[in-house]
Order: structure tokens, then C-alpha cells, then sequence
């Protein structure tokens, strides 16, 4: 689970978002949807980061510059070696009845749908992706799920890109099943916008990250449930909301 | 060959290692990770007489060499700690654990400490009387001398086996408390629970935790830990089991320097999950660097 990554690109992809891309053993993810927790210089908690995209010895996260440590890893270059905890979390679960999927990210909850659409593409689903930012200036990843399926659709909400509104603006979309995340309130418009069961990750502040220090827990109908170790996806129907 | 045993009130340790109460679960996400059998001991997760949820989120800030928690003593009640749990622990962890418990009231920790000590695997029971005294108007039990010798000498009555009480350092006098454990009939102390915090978000302005405060814990309270270890070992008689702050095998030697007879570690799990492991691997090269043959000779060896 505990890894030393070392660092091969970092990037800004706008003027506060970075991608990170690491190399080193990361035999331990299991799937999309589960994230990674950093270690950093001086500071005693690890950093929670979603997994953006993995294969063999690779690893890419992708994050917004918020606080001490998301700034300490916006200046770090390449060659610098990382303490990473690897394949923490559930993951999304790719076995579920789907044909249409849509999947929707907000913000930097963007991140987790990249190797998740790419699964599901190789899975020969048809995959919709609906992206939301506040505006024009912070819209990334366009491209590169362009490049994976056909049906990207940028929303911003000052109308400056894209279409004008949040992901579950004007939803009339043709989808069977809903995976998503980002920012609480987008999650629970996507949980009352959408008719469908759906796959939904949640963030909460966390002391470990591998289910040992119950920091995370919340209420679900099927009983209390660590967001780090029995989440961070929760399906629709178990949360109360 | 350095002899790391040591007596915790007849209880033998292989090694003074014990990863303390609620940083540990009851064990099984770090068995999965390496074979934990090869600790002294473990304290399971603070468990009360019923089930609890704890506390709102956010439970955790992030702190300046250490952490806050208001984790609130999530547990799923003794019973289900009893039935279910220990019988699946035996296939993890074949040495005797540390049962720690919390209450709200004495009936509550006597109900608690009556069951676990019953389970054939808890070698120690831990008393955690940081909680507050629902009878009391929400006052610490472990803030009080007399209202800590009541719990414990209670406590005691119901328990089988060896009864450790464990210390809140947000004291004025830590000896008294200590003195009361003794005087209450407890086999042993350990020492310190986490220290009263607070931290706010400059962009809310709000507290971070739900809670409002919580308990520091981690690196930055090691030398607070050090010194009421001392002031204890000092005023009585009882072994120690020392913690705060700890995260190197030269931390654990310098704790037992002070007084400790085992050491517990505890928000350094969450950050490095196999630092116990990589202290226990490292305690036998830093004894032989301070010339130490039998790790237990050097309790309470402070000059001075
Ligand atoms: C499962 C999970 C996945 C995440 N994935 C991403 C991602 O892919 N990209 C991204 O940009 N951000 C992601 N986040 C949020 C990210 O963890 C925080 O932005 C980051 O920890 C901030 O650290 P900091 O030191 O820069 O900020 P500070 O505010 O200085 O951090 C102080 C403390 O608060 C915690 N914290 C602050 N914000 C959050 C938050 N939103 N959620 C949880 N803890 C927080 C930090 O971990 C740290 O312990 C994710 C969070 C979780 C729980
Ligand atoms: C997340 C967390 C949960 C804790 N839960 C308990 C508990 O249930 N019972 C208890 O007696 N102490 C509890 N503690 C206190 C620790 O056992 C320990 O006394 C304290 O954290 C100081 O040691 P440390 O600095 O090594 O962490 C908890 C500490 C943390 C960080
Ligand atoms: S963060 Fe420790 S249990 Fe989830």
C-alpha cells in the first residue's frame, strides 16, 4: 500500500489546477474511483488526491491549489520522489447493469471520471460526459476525454464556455446509469435530477485514509460507512439525503 | 541478543510496542497490511456499553506536527465487540489486547468493563476517563481526584482482569490523579490521552471540527507526555504505560526513560500504518547504540 513515486511531469492545466504524473509500483489500485494519499514535507496529516488515470508504474492525479500542501506539490519538479499511500478506497464498481452511462464531474471532481470513461469505453459502453465549471478559465480535460468518447459536453456556470449552467442544467440526456463527482451541492442536484441508481464519491476530512481512525464516517441506509475505506462511492440508493 | 520483554503487571510483552486505543481499530486493517502478532500488544478502539456514531463531521484538522480528533467514540457497543469481533480476532492476533473502554456514567463502565474482561483474549482492561460524566454535568471524570477514584475503584469490582486507568493530560495536577488510580485499587496507568485543541478556517471563520475543539494528538505532544510520565513514575508505584507523540524506537526509549514500562503508539499509525512494525525492527539497533541489554532495566533510568 505504501509506495515512494517519483515524480515525472507537473504541470498547470489552469492557473490553479496541476496534473501530477508519478512513476513507481502501483500494483496496489484496483480501479477508477479509488484515490491515493500523500505524504508531504512539514505537514502531519496525508493529502487525499483522487486517482485521475493509472497503468502499469504510472499514475496521474490531478488537483486544485488550496492550502499548504496542495501548493507544496504545485512546486515540485520532476525527480522529486513522493510518499505515496496507494489503492485506498472502493472504487467505482464497473460490473453494474449499464449500456449508456453518463458520467459527471464538477471542478475537480473531474479527475476520478477520466480512467473511469476510459474504462467503460473498453467495457463497449456508450458513454456521455458532462463536465461543469464556474467559467471559462478553469475548464481543463476538454481534450482529453474528447479523445476517448464523443459526447463531452462543458457547462459552465457564468456561460463564458460551453453551454451556460451547472452539469444538471437542461438534462435531457439519454442515460441508463449516473456516475459522478464533485462538490456536495452538485452531487445532491445529481441525485434529484437524475431517475436513475448511480455511483456517487464523496470527500470528507480524513485521519488516515485506510480505515483505521473512523475521522470519516457518515449515516447511510445501509448502516455508518467510512468514506476512506467502505466509500468514497456510495450508490444512490443508500444515501440519505 | 537485547532482551525487549517487559512485565505490564504480570502480563510479559514480547516487546514494549502497543498501538493505542483508536488509532488502531481493532486490528484488522493493519493485519491486512503485515502480521501483527508481532506487537507487545494493541489497545482496541475506546467501547462503550451501547453502540455509538459519534460525533458530526469534519472529526479531523490538521495541525502543526500533530492532528485534532472529535471522533467522538464511534464503536458498535460491547456486546457486538464481545460476540463478533474477538472470536474473529483470534485468527489475526494470538496475544492477549488491551480492552480499552469510555462511559458516560459509572453503571455504564462497570457494564463494559464486566464484559470484556470476560473475553478469554483481553489481557488488560484500559479505562478511559476522558469522557465526560453525563451525571456529573458533562465534567471529565479524569479531571476530578475523588470522582476518579470512584470510577475506579467501581470499576475495579467488576473487572477480571488487570485494570489499567487512563490519563487526560488537561490537569493541573496530574500526581493526585495518579495517586487516586493507586489508592482505587488499579493494576497500572497509561498516560496521556489527547490534550484539548481548537483550530479555525481563516475563509469561514468557522471551527474546522463540528465539535467546535477535540484532542491534540501526535509528535507535538511527545515532550508534554515525557514529563507527566515522570511527575507519575515519580508519585507511584503502579506500572505505566506511557504514549503521546511517539514515533521512533529512540522516542520509546526515552519514554521508558521517564517512567513507562510499555509504550503505546498512536496518531503515527495513521500517517506511516507500518511504523510500529518499523520500530520494533529498530528498537534491538538502537539499544545496542545506548548499550542497553535488557530493554526493562532502563524504566524510570531519568538522572536527575
Ligand atoms: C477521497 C478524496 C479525493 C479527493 N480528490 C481530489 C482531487 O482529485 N483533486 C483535488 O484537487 N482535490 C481532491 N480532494 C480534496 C483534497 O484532498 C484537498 O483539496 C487537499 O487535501 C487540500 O490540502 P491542502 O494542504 O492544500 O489544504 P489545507 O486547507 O491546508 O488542508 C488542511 C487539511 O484539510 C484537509 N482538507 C482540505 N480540504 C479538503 C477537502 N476538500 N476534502 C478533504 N480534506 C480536505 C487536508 O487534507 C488537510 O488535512 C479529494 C479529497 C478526498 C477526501
Ligand atoms: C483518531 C483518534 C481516536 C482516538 N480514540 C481514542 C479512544 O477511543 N480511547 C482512548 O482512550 N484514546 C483514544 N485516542 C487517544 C490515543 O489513544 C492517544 O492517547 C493519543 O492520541 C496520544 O498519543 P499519540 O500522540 O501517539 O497519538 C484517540 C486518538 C486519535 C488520534
Ligand atoms: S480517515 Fe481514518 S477511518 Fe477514514
Amino acid at each position: 500500500m505504501q509506495q515512494i513515486l517519483t515524480i515525472l511531469t507537473n504541470k498547470p492545466l489552469t492557473s490553479s489546477v496541476y496534473e501530477m504524473t508519478l512513476s513507481g509500483n502501483t500494483d496496489k489500485i484496483t480501479g477508477p474511483g479509488q484515490f491515493v494519499n500523500f505524504k508531504l514535507l512539514g505537514l502531519y496529516l496525508r493529502r487525499p488526491l483522487s486517482i485521475c488515470d493509472y497503468g502499469k508504474n504510472y499514475l496521474k492525479v490531478i488537483y486544485k491549489v488550496v492550502g499548504k500542501g496542495t501548493e507544496q506539490m504545485s512546486k515540485m519538479l520532476p525527480g522529486e520522489q513522493l510518499d505515496v499511500l496507494l489503492g485506498l478506497g472502493n472504487g467505482y464498481d464497473l460490473t453494474v447493469d449499464t449500456k449508456k452511462p453518463i458520467l459527471l464531474g464538477g471542478g475537480v471532481g473531474t479527475p476520478p471520471m477520466y480512467n473511469l470513461c476510459k474504462k467503460l469505453k473498453e467495457l463497449g459502453k456508450s458513454v456521455t460526459v458532462i463536465l461543469g465549471f464556474n467559467t471559462k478559465e478553469e475548464v481543463f480535460y476538454e481534450e482529453e476525454f474528447k479523445q476517448i468518447v464523443d459526447k463531452v459536453i462543458i457547462k459552465t456556470a457564468d456561460g463564458s464556455y460551453g453551454e451556460k449552467g451547472f452539469v444538471t442544467s437542461d438534462f435531457s440526456h439519454e442515460y441508463d446509469y449516473v456516475f459522478t463527482c464533485g462538490p456536495e451541492p452538485m452531487l445532491k442536484a445529481v441525485y434529484n435530477t437524475t431517475t436513475t441508481s448511480g455511483q456517487y464519491s464523496f470527500e470528507e476530512r480524513m485521519g488516515c485514509g485506510f480505515g483505521a481512525c473512523m475521522g470519516c464516517t457518515c449515516k447511510t441506509k445501509y448502516g455508518n460507512k467510512r468514506i476512506c475505506k467502505d466509500g468514497p462511492v456510495l450508490v444512490k440508493e443508500e444515501i440519505i439525503w | 541478543m537485547v532482551d525487549l520483554k517487559v512485565n505490564l503487571a504480570g502480563l510479559v510483552l514480547d516487546n514494549p510496542i502497543v498501538p493505542a486505543s483508536g488509532t488502531f481499530g481493532y486490528g484488522e486493517e493493519f493485519a491486512s497490511l503485515y502480521d501483527i502478532n508481532i506487537l507487545g500488544s494493541f489497545s482496541f478502539k475506546g467501547t462503550t456499553a451501547q453502540e455509538r456514531f459519534g460525533n458530526p463531521t469534519p472529526r479531523i484538522a490538521d495541525c502543526a506536527n500533530g492532528m485534532l480528533n472529535s471522533v467522538g467514540l464511534q464503536n458498535p457497543g460491547v456486546d457486538y465487540v464481545c460476540n463478533t469481533i474477538m472470536p474473529k480476532m483470534k485468527t489475526y492476533f494470538n496475544k492477549p489486547v488491551v480492552a480499552n473502554i469510555g462511559g458516560f456514567s459509572i453503571e455504564e463502565y462497570c457494564e463494559c468493563a464486566k464484559k470484556v474482561s470476560e473475553c478469554e483474549q483481553v489481557g488488560i482492561v484500559e479505562l478511559n476517563v476522558s469522557c465526560p460524566n453525563v451525571h456529573g454535568g458533562g465534567m471529565g471524570f479524569g479531571t476530578d481526584a475523588k470522582l476518579v477514584y470512584n470510577v475506579t475503584s467501581a470499576v475495579k469490582q467488576n473487572c477480571k482482569k488487570p485494570l489499567f486507568v487512563k490519563l487526560t493530560p488537561n490537569v493541573t495536577d496530574i500526581k493526585s490523579i495518579a495517586k487516586a488510580c493507586e489508592d482505587a485499587g488499579a493494576n497500572g496507568v497509561t498516560l496521556i490521552n489527547t490534550m484539548l485543541g481548537m483550530r479555525i478556517n481563516l475563509n469561514t471563520r468557522k471551527p474546522i471540527l463540528a465539535m467546535r475543539a477535540g484532542g491534540y494528538s501526535g509528535k507535538a505532544v511527545f515532550p508534554v507526555a515525557i514529563r507527566m510520565i515522570n511527575d507519575v513514575y515519580n508519585t507511584i508505584k503502579l506500572p505505566i504505560m506511557g504514549c503521546g507523540g511517539v514515533e521512533t524506537a529512540e522516542d520509546v526509549i526515552e519514554m521508558m526513560l521517564a517512567g513507562a514500562t510499555a509504550v503505546q503508539v498512536g496518531s503515527a499509525n495513521l500517517i506511516n500504518p507500518f511504523v510500529c512494525k518499523e520500530i520494533i525492527q529498530d528498537l534491538p539497533i538502537v539499544c545496542k547504540k545506548y548499550k542497553i541489554k535488557k530493554l526493562s532495566d532502563i524504566i524510570g533510568g531519568v538522572n536527575g
